[in-house]
């Protein structure tokens, strides 16, 4: 199947080899829920709630110098094309979770916050490839919005190979293709990779370019991000008041 | 917003957005509040030395936010003060709460902080007023004291060394809240003040602003008088039960023009939060005559007329404000 048209050089969905879907951020979703968020990435869409620090439920978990971070990945029953029943803690989910808590964990200060622990629970509500990084983009909005100090923003982005391009951001169809699908997720303004996935294999020169293509997608999701944060404090600064 | 769904008609929607945009532009005009993200450079001076505080770090030489916040500078001071966290306690602070748990000689209550607040039952007065020794029998009778999920008032008293909270509650002014709504309110929209108790008395409704973001609105009561007639008069009483239900009748009968005002008052408090408002006396009380004086049932306080109504009233508010400064 061709993913890129030899003639145009677009992609299935009309989008050039280099151009991410539209994002969209939009904070505060959950009313109880210390803060939280909405993701979009085109038709992918992912809601965040973060709750904590709070005080730890399991006493055996406890740190003592640092927060205890949990994070809880899950897909909505309607998620996908096809209608089913997904069982809590399957393979997929519990890696997703991990991944998700890592990079996370990675750039909360937790030593800041000691003895408390903080809840991350992200659902998929649909389901177009990438959701990884939607949630991981979801989740960063969410512990911005609760308030919890963090060293840098995380963002996600995907890129892929495919019919000999370099292709960021890559939908459903595209990633069940079979190729490489490159996971990376980085401290935007420390300029680090805090998360990087492949299953398949690449050569190195090619790889390097499709990272650096990540990075860039990463690059973009951090700027709308925090310009997402910046209005979002400005406004509740101007509804306060003095 | 957050807490209100609402459903706006097209006159609304288009008030309201005038409203907000009013609202900001009095907001820029004020002052030039500089909001910073997480990772935001803050530019300093670096020639006279700075003192970094809550909400920053150094990167590259550079202060960075860790927040997203608003810059606060107090002489050398540079710290990032968070919108939308949770409380951050300090001595002194007067807080409501709720017990979640009773252990070995405390409290525990849970008051939006990151951990749970402990009340020692050394660190509080006794039902009999009477200043002794806790005995095992004080011990035993805590749950008469307060019980799990009673809502109580009181007051940060420190820090322990291993970072966890202890309140006090040595007052009489301090204690249970009983015959009222407690509401959680965003944490950064109650200003530390000197009064915190309120006694609102044209409708006879205490309103208690705990630094924590938990708001009570309740009956008032005579501070002490019930709790010392209590314990002297019904022990004697005991064995005339019929009197005693008189008594516990008159005790937890609200009126029912208290009612309706605590719920007036509450909504206001929801309509405020909701908002976005900072929450003083004066702007809950202000909130609540408009209510009044617009004739609105207390239901409607927390529809879609109202609220525009109360946005464009806080607006005319700021306006006269400035004016006022200039």
């Amino acid at each position: 199947m061709e993913y890129v048209n030899p003639l145009t050089g677009f992609r299935l969905d009309g989008r050039r080899p280099n151009e991410m879907r539209q994002i969209r951020g939009e904070i505060g979703v959950v009313a109880k829920a210390d803060g939280s968020a909405l993701f979009e990435m085109g038709n992918t869409k992912v809601i965040a709630a973060v709750y904590g620090p709070r005080e730890v439920q399991n006493k055996g978990q406890q740190i003592n110098n640092r927060a205890l971070v949990r994070c809880e990945y899950s897909m909505a029953n309607f998620s996908t094309g096809d209608r089913r029943r997904r069982p809590k803690g399957d393979r997929r989910s519990t890696e997703i979770s991990l991944v998700i808590r890592q990079t996370m964990e990675a750039c909360i200060l937790t030593h800041l916050l000691p003895h408390s622990q903080i809840d991350i629970f992200v659902q998929v509500l649909q389901a177009d490839g990438g959701t990884r990084s939607a949630c991981i983009n979801a989740a960063t909005l969410a512990l911005a919005d609760a308030g919890i100090p963090m060293r840098d923003i995380v963002t996600s982005c995907s890129a892929g190979y495919l019919c000999s391009t370099p292709l960021l951001d890559l939908n459903y169809i595209e990633d069940s293709a079979g190729g490489p699908d490159v996971t990376v997720g980085m401290l935007a303004k420390m300029d680090k990779v805090t998360l990087l996935q492949m299953d398949a294999k690449l050569p190195m020169d090619i790889f390097e370019n499709v990272m650096q293509l990540a990075i860039e997608g990463c690059k973009a999701v951090a700027h709308y991000i925090r310009e997402v944060l910046l209005e979002h404090t400005k406004q509740l600064e101007c509804h306060r008041g003095a | 917003m957050r807490d209100l769904q609402l459903s706006l008609n097209q006159t609304q929607r288009v008030r309201l957005q005038v409203a907000l945009q009013q609202l900001q532009d009095l907001a820029s005009q004020a002052a030039a509040s500089s909001s910073v993200t997480i990772a935001d450079t803050i530019p300093v001076n670096n020639e006279d030395g700075i003192l970094k505080g809550h909400g920053t770090s150094e990167l590259d030489g550079q202060v960075v936010a860790t927040l997203c916040g608003v810059v606060e500078r107090v002489n050398k001071l540079v710290y990032v003060r968070a919108l939308r966290a949770r409380y951050k306690p300090e001595v002194g602070d007067i807080i409501v709460g709720r017990v979640i748990e009773i252990a070995f000689k405390r409290w525990r209550l849970e008051i939006n902080f990151s951990q749970d607040a402990v009340l020692m039952l050394s660190s509080m007065n006794l039902p009999d007023g009477i200043q002794r020794r806790r005995t095992a029998v004080d011990e035993l009778n805590m749950r008469s004291i307060f019980e799990e999920n009673d809502v109580i008032c009181a007051e940060v008293r420190g820090f322990q060394h291993d970072g966890s909270l202890h309140l006090q509650a040595r007052s009489q002014k301090y204690g249970k809240l009983e015959r009222g709504q407690l509401l959680t309110v965003p944490a950064y929209l109650v200003k530390r003040r000197k009064q915190h108790f309120h006694h609102l008395e044209q409708y006879g409704v205490d309103l208690i602003l705990g630094c924590n973001g938990f708001v009570w609105v309740g009956e008032h009561l005579k501070t002490g008088e019930h709790d010392m007639l209590d314990d002297q008069e019904r022990r004697p009483e005991i064995s005339k039960s019929n009197k005693i239900d008189d008594e516990e009748q008159e005790w937890t009968f609200t009126p029912l023009e208290v009612r309706h005002h605590i719920c007036r008052i509450a909504n206001a408090v929801r309509l405020l939060s909701a908002l976005g408002f900072i929450l003083t006396v004066e702007a809950i009380i202000d909130t609540t005559e408009a209510g009044f004086s617009s004739n609105i049932e207390i239901k409607d306080m927390l529809g879609p007329e109202f609220y525009v109504q109360i946005v464009e009233r806080e607006v005319q508010r700021r306006i006269s404000l400035l004016r006022k400064k200039g």
